[in-house]
């Protein structure tokens, strides 16, 4: 009996033996051999966490393309690493990616109907898009946290999820079930890469920020101490805290919902502060940029936008080289901002930190003479960013225009900031009322002249910033105002003696919505002065693009600046991008460095994709439904006061610099005043008009 | 008539799993979506049939015959292992789109209880060769209805907080109990 069922077992095994074996040879379909490899090291436990159908399906789709070796949400970085190897790719070129929640809103959100519903979020946004005054906040029901395997989710006490950065697996499982998008798995780059679309969390200085800062979260995060992810936050946008925390005329600011309460924050004394913090602690925080990928970019001036895109680029993993023509970096912030506003020691302790992240630098190369974008590409650069600022002085066409001891604004500061002889009289008078006509005239009285500067409008219609109007008036600097240059007059030798006006009055409101100054006729009058210096305005030098032949590739706008797409920055030529004041016309640093970003963005798609791209939903306007002129529920707190380090007989006399950082007290009490505001909330946390003390804080843990 | 009486018993009465108890592995373990629980159920049906086929052919020309019915089960664990293998290799050449329908099920068929369960019940109750082939497709879809009902509620489940310790396999084996006590209803309409 024995024999016999062997005997049949052995018959039956080996018939079934043979036809498998005869039929895996007829019936061989070929199949990726690395399928099977990446299957075995993959964990195996079929979990489905990765939304394949178990890890045979994961490592069919790795080899498709379809996910990447972090496929494994449970393998952590030694099975990535291992699926990685068989790729032949390099495990460290991927980045940690993480959920993120972009909402700070939650509980704080107005509801505008009762719910009683089956409690979940894709439940209740079925109806009437959820109850939420917010469109775009979280509904707080944690659908999310339901959805995650791994229990990185939970919700927070102010009623939107909290992920944990260590159990987060980046597995998308919450981002899937979120029906507000309120969950993004993003890392480094793609957060560099993002810009503003109407959909996110967007308190009002957010979207006022030409520079796109996450401004509510780095203020939390002052506020808890973390200065170290404050600043982290902060170079996700910008690249130099310390030069904005310092000549930033804040926008931001002008739209703050606490205006409405009291005073706005004074956020840029908070970035300021935090950026003194980590110069003063002497050691650098590193800042994560994706391993080098070799591909070369060359940027083209050295002002704060091209600092900019080369900072992005190099953080996105390209080798990005700039071209400067003068022999040190910073554009107008060296050679046009004095140093009693910027000190220069700053200026070059920032700039160094960004060099050392890996950017090459070619100094006085001078585009258009030494270098053109042909031999640009025949040293093998890929793309190419133009930011050479606008440099170029307007004229006032007047007589005695060229007469010596005339000069243009522009070309005094650049002296200064070169530190050579600027050959600057006794009694000065500055044409114009923007930056530049300040700097200049705060600068010469520093250097002992006596100063007045004219302009044609009046105080209220200067285009300058408000808190260097009021300095300039505590300097005693003589302010002339309904006043227009008709002639300067010289002596024989040719030396400026005196400057012709005329005195104007103010006429009809013009386009730009300020009233136009109409000459009195007859009304000429002479002002003595040994020097004068124009500061009317600046427009990009653009001649250095065109040809031997006069010939140029690019295209010019009509206000004379490289014409671009306003979202992606590409020029007439595909590979060309620009951004800054050659792109906008004179304008901010932080319009500058934002665009620096925008372009190195569109260069990353550009290289990546063959074309930049760009969302339907980009935010560029503020958007109506977040302006609020009445603030309810907000308690009064006091704002913090700008130290000044030297005092005004002082300053005349001295280029240190003016202004202060406030205490770690002071900005703690600041921090505090922020209402965390999101699209449509913000923290209602005190009677109205009550006053209240940082004791009162009632959003720090 | 009596075809439409097992047909009917196979399906609601004597219910594969949920009167029978077989197949209980992937009953709990694929009806978290109802669309893999569809493809699990479509495998089981395909495969259950022809290995109910084939192991009848097994037993009647070569067990029966040599007095080895003894050597009934560890028989046909064999032929339905080989024959699963086999059938995947058959597709994967032949039909690709049923195989990248079916194919992830297959493997895990090979090892399941239900199918072996209907082969073996074939021969319990002595059916002819197409009373085999009905019961075994009727029992098949049997498992795809109760399969696919779980999932369904499963999936609402998802929405309802559950106590913590409940969450997953325990609910799913609570509700497999009180759907095992619903199809007792049947009990006796058949047999
Ligand atoms: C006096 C003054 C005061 C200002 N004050 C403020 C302020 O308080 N706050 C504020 O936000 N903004 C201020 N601004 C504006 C701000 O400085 C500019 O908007 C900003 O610097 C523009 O940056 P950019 O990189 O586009 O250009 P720039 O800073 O002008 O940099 C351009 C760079 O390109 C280089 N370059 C030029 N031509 C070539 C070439 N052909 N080849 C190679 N390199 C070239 C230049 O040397 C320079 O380094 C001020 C501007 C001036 C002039």
């Amino acid at each position: 009996m024995i024999t016999a069922s062997v005997l049949v077992l052995l018959g039956i095994g080996f018939t079934a033996a043979v036809i498998l074996a005869v039929a895996s040879k007829l019936l061989y379909v070929y199949e990726d051999p690395r399928i099977s490899q990446v299957e075995n090291v993959l964990a195996g436990a079929n979990c489905g966490g990765c939304g394949f159908p178990g890890c045979a399906a994961a490592a069919q789709g790795v080899i498709d393309g379809k996910a990447g070796a972090t496929v494994c949400v449970i393998g952590g970085d030694e099975v990535a690493t291992n699926v990685a190897a068989i790729m032949g790719l390099e495990f460290s070129s991927m980045e940690k990616q993480i959920a993120f929640v972009d909402c700070t809103g939650g509980t704080r959100a107005e509801e505008t109907y009762e719910y009683d519903g089956v409690k979940d979020c894709r439940a209740q946004s079925l109806l009437y898009n959820g109850n939420k005054m917010c469109p775009e906040g979280c509904l707080g029901y944690g659908t999310c946290v339901t959805a995650c395997q791994f229990g990185a989710i939970e919700m927070g006490p102010d009623g939107y999820p909290v992920v944990d950065p260590e159990l987060c697996t980046a597995c998308g499982g919450c981002a899937q079930v979120c029906p507000r998008g309120v969950i993004t798995i993003w890392g480094t780059s793609a957060r560099i890469a993002h810009l503003n679309l109407e959909t996110d969390c967007l308190a009002p200085c957010r979207q006022r920020c030409p520079g796109q800062i996450n401004i509510p979260r780095y203020i939390e995060q002052v506020s808890r101490k973390d200065y170290a992810g404050a600043l982290e936050t902060i170079r996700e946008r910008i690249p130099m805290p310390l030069s904005i925390g310092r000549v930033c005329p804040h926008p931001c600011e002008g739209v703050c919902r606490r205006m409405h309460v009291d005073e706005s924050i004074g956020i840029n004394m908070i970035k300021r502060f935090v950026a003194d913090w980590e110069m003063n602690s002497g050691q650098r925080l590193p800042i994560p940029c994706s391993p080098s990928n070799g591909r070369k970019v060359a940027v083209i001036g050295g002002g704060p936008a091209g600092i900019s895109c080369a900072y992005f680029l190099r953080r996105l993993g390209y080798s990005p080289t700039i071209f400067e023509s003068m022999p040190k970096l910073g554009g107008q912030l060296r050679y046009g901002i004095p140093e009693y506003r910027l000190p220069k020691a700053v200026l070059d302790w920032e700039i160094q930190g960004i060099l050392d992240l890996g950017i090459d630098v070619e100094y006085e190369k001078y585009f258009g003479k030494d270098f053109t974008l042909d031999s640009l590409k025949e040293d093998g650069y890929e793309a190419v960013f133009l930011g050479i600022g606008a440099w170029m002085n307007m004229t006032l066409r007047i007589d005695g225009e060229e007469s010596i001891g005339c000069e243009t604004g522009t070309e005094f500061l650049t002296k200064v900031g070169l530190g050579v002889d600027t050959g600057i009289g006794k009694k000065v008078v500055v044409i114009g009322g923007g930056n530049t006509a300040i700097d200049a005239a705060r600068s010469s009285v520093r250097l002992g002249a006596h100063v007045t500067l004219m302009y044609r409008r009046t105080r209220d219609e200067m285009p300058a910033n408000l808190e260097e109007i009021i300095g300039a008036e505590e300097e005693n600097v003589n302010y002339l105002f309904l006043a227009a240059p008709s002639r300067v007059v010289s002596d024989d030798n040719g030396k400026v003696t005196h400057m012709e006006y005329i005195k104007m009055a103010l006429g009809e409101p013009d386009d730009s919505g300020r009233r136009r100054p109409v000459p009195i006729e007859g009304s000429e009058t002479l002002i003595e002065a040994d020097t004068i210096y124009t500061a009317i305005g600046q427009k990009p030098e653009l001649s250095c693009l065109y040809d031997d032949t006069g010939n140029c590739q690019l295209n010019e706008t009509k206000w004379r600046t490289l014409d671009a797409h306003p979202d992606t920055l590409q020029t007439a030529l595909p590979h060309v991008f620009t951004g800054g004041d050659m792109h906008t016309g004179p304008s901010l640093v932080i319009t500058a460095l934002g665009e620096g970003r925008k372009a190195a963005r569109s260069i990353h798609q550009y290289l990546t994709d063959g074309e930049p791209h760009y969302s339907s939903k980009l935010q560029r306007e503020m958007i109506p439904y977040t302006i609020f002129t009445d603030v309810p529920d907000v308690g009064i707190r006091a704002k913090a006061k700008m130290p000044h380090l030297i005092e005004c007989d002082e300053r005349t006399c001295s280029f240190e610099e003016i202004e202060g950082a406030i205490s770690e007290t002071e900005t703690k009490e600041e921090t505090c005043r922020c209402l965390r505001c999101g699209l449509t909330c913000y923290n209602r946390d005190m009677v109205e008009g009550q006053e209240c003390t940082a004791e009162d804080c009632v959003k720090t843990p | 008539m009596d075809y439409f009486v097992l047909v009917i018993a196979a399906i609601f009465v004597n219910n594969i799993v949920l009167a029978q108890y077989l197949g209980n592995c992937p009953f709990i373990g694929t009806s978290k979506d109802s669309g893999v629980a569809i493809g699990m159920g479509l495998a089981v049906v395909f495969v259950g049939t022809m290995a109910a086929g084939i192991t009848w052919c097994v037993q009647k020309f070569l067990l029966g015959p040599n007095d080895l019915a003894y050597l009934q089960t560890i028989c046909f664990i064999l032929v339905i292992a080989a024959l699963v293998q086999f059938v995947e290799m058959f597709l994967k050449k032949v039909i690709p789109p049923l195989y990248k329908s079916l194919g992830i099920f297959l493997p895990l068929i090979t090892t399941n209880c239900a199918v072996l369960g209907i082969a073996i019940i074939c021969q319990r109750e002595g059916f002819t060769f197409i009373e085999t082939i009905l019961f075994s497709i009727a029992s098949g879809v049997g498992f795809l209805l109760a399969l696919v009902v779980l999932a369904g509620i499963r999936e609402r489940l998802d929405l309802a907080r559950v106590p913590v310790s409940l969450k997953g396999t325990p609910l799913a084996l609570i509700l497999a109990g009180l759907m095992s006590l619903a199809f007792f209803a049947f009990k006796g309409m058949a047999s």
